[in-house]
């Protein structure tokens, strides 16, 4: 490799800190800012007593987590029931490494960038996968079953509704698919099936309602968490919303030009502020659409998300072919 | 060069032991999760060859597509005590002799060609564009004969998700 490769790990490693904290940080705020969006949005106040606007609210819900009873069950195996909510956490974190905050500021910007982040959201799957196997409990082996189904299958509409992008800036990379963006237009313009694929599959990557039926407590208990006490629970209910912020994040990044804006601003301000918008959008999501049937669900993929992309990837391929020929 | 090559060997370490792991597992889930980390780890092998597309690969259609499926198979066959125990009536020291004295072979065979040359990879990076100009330039044919057996695989797979589902339909009506 490159000798500057090894200059821009140890650039990078300063970064890891403020993203990581950053990550986190946010994620816990998320608890509280999605229970006060989901009261305004459904006519009631949500957690509004502790502290200034309730946002002490975050620091009770920790309080008790960590005070509550740490249990596994004795029919559970153990090492990988305690070791996944882990990986869920760790392998969502571990997409903020390629996400571009500014010009510049990543922790490593790989040639791969794009590759790495599906590569990332796979390895997730094997979190709730393994959580609901090793909890020994058949709610949540078909929570955990259901989870893998669908996960496996909108990975295959993410990375395909992410090529048109691709195809477009002719690179993997996330920084130079933004500065792509910065001489043409925003990717959501020429790439808004794309967009609406990839804003989907997301939303079904992360498990949120809608598309909670891996845990749709009207069936399965809690699907593949319904063993999982305390921290433990922390732990996984922190990875999702990590991961809501990282899809959120990978919009921007991809269609929706990133840190650029207007001069005003910083560009990192830009990032965060876009990010938001499609943080709420996530959860106004939740408050508005009703869950669908698995079986819906799974045909919406394979029978409407499927062609769509596919179709979408072939009318990009001949633009961008004829484009060049021209 | 010589932090690459001390987590090269560490990865190589990984990769090794867990693949080991994998064959004396007698639980079929812990030995699924020996092989996941042995693929994470090929993947870092990967990568640090100077081959980040492969490595990225590795991680998605490996890990993250095929191995989810053979956890999915070993998570609805319910595999309980019994199973375990079997595992290890399989795995008794007699049957080691057969595959070891082979593998052994291999392995002497093997170190005679490391040591026989100097230089493995160029230690060059090849960028994913790189990889994508050679498959579809050079290697062309490989590439269709590839997708064509794939798309046999999938109308196959058609076919008989077909017949499964009709005998269903008329189990129904």
């Amino acid at each position: 490799m490159e000798p500057n490769t090894f200059l821009g790990i140890e650039y990078g490693f300063i970064m890891i800190v403020p993203v990581l904290g950053g990550a986190l940080a946010a994620a816990g705020l998320l608890v509280w800012w999605e229970r006060r969006l989901l009261g305004f949005w459904q006519d009631r106040l949500g957690p509004n007593r502790l502290g200034p606007f309730g946002i002490l609210q975050i620091v009770a819900d920790v309080i008790k987590l960590f005070t509550k009873d740490d249990w596994v069950p004795p029919f559970a195996d153990r090492v990988v029931f305690t070791l996944a909510p882990a990986a869920i956490a760790a392998g969502m974190l571990m997409g903020f490494v390629v996400v571009p905050f500014g010009p510049g500021l990543a922790v490593v910007d790989l040639n791969i960038g794009v590759l790495f982040f599906l590569a990332m959201t796979a390895v997730t799957v094997y979190g709730v996968l393994l959580g609901g196997l090793a909890s020994n409990n058949k709610y949540s082996l078909l929570g955990g079953l259901r989870t893998g189904a669908q996960m496996v299958t909108y990975e295959v509409f993410m990375g395909l509704s992410i090529m048109g992008v691709v195809l477009l800036s002719g690179s993997f990379s996330l920084s130079e698919i933004v500065k792509a963006q910065e001489e043409g237009m925003w990717f959501v313009f020429p790439q808004v099936l794309g967009f609406i694929v990839f804003f989907i599959a997301g939303l079904a990557e992360t498990h949120r309602l809608p598309f909670d039926l891996p845990e749709a407590e009207h069936e399965l208990a809690a699907g593949f968490h319904t063993e999982y006490s305390s921290m433990k629970f922390g732990l996984i209910m922190v990875g999702e919303y990590i991961g809501v912020i990282l899809s959120s994040a990978m919009i921007v990044t991809l269609f929706f030009g990133g840190w650029l804006g207007p001069a005003f601003l910083p560009p990192i301000v830009w990032f965060t502020l876009k990010t938001a918008f499609f943080v709420c959008s996530f959860i106004l999501l939740r408050a508005a659409i009703p869950r669908p049937r698995y079986d819906q669900l799974m045909s919406l993929g394979w029978k409407v998300l499927l062609p769509i992309t596919l179709v979408n990837l072939l009318a990009t391929g001949a633009i961008a072919l004829l484009q060049q020929g021209a | 060069m010589s932090l690459e090559l001390a987590l090269f060997y560490l990865a190589a370490l990984v990769s090794l032991s867990a693949t080991v792991l994998t064959v004396t597992r007698t639980n079929a889930s812990h030995a699924l999760i020996y092989l996941i980390i042995s693929l994470l780890a090929v993947a870092l092998i990967f990568f640090l060859l100077g081959a980040p597309f492969a490595a990225a690969l590795e991680i998605v259609i490996y890990a993250g597509a095929i191995m989810v499926l053979f956890l999915f198979v070993v998570m609805m066959l319910n595999l309980g005590r019994e199973t375990v125990a079997q595992e290890r009536r399989w795995l008794a020291p007699k049957m080691w002799i057969g595959p070891g004295i082979f593998a052994a072979v291999l392995l002497l065979e093997l170190l005679y060609l490391i040591v026989g040359t100097e230089v493995v990879t160029s230690g060059k990076g090849v960028s994913p564009k790189e990889v994508g100009i050679e498959l579809f330039g050079p290697y062309l044919l490989a590439v269709e004969l590839a997708s064509i057996l794939l798309l046999a695989a999938l109308v196959g797979a058609f076919h008989l998700g077909r017949r499964y589902m009709r005998a269903r339909r008329e189990e129904i009506e």
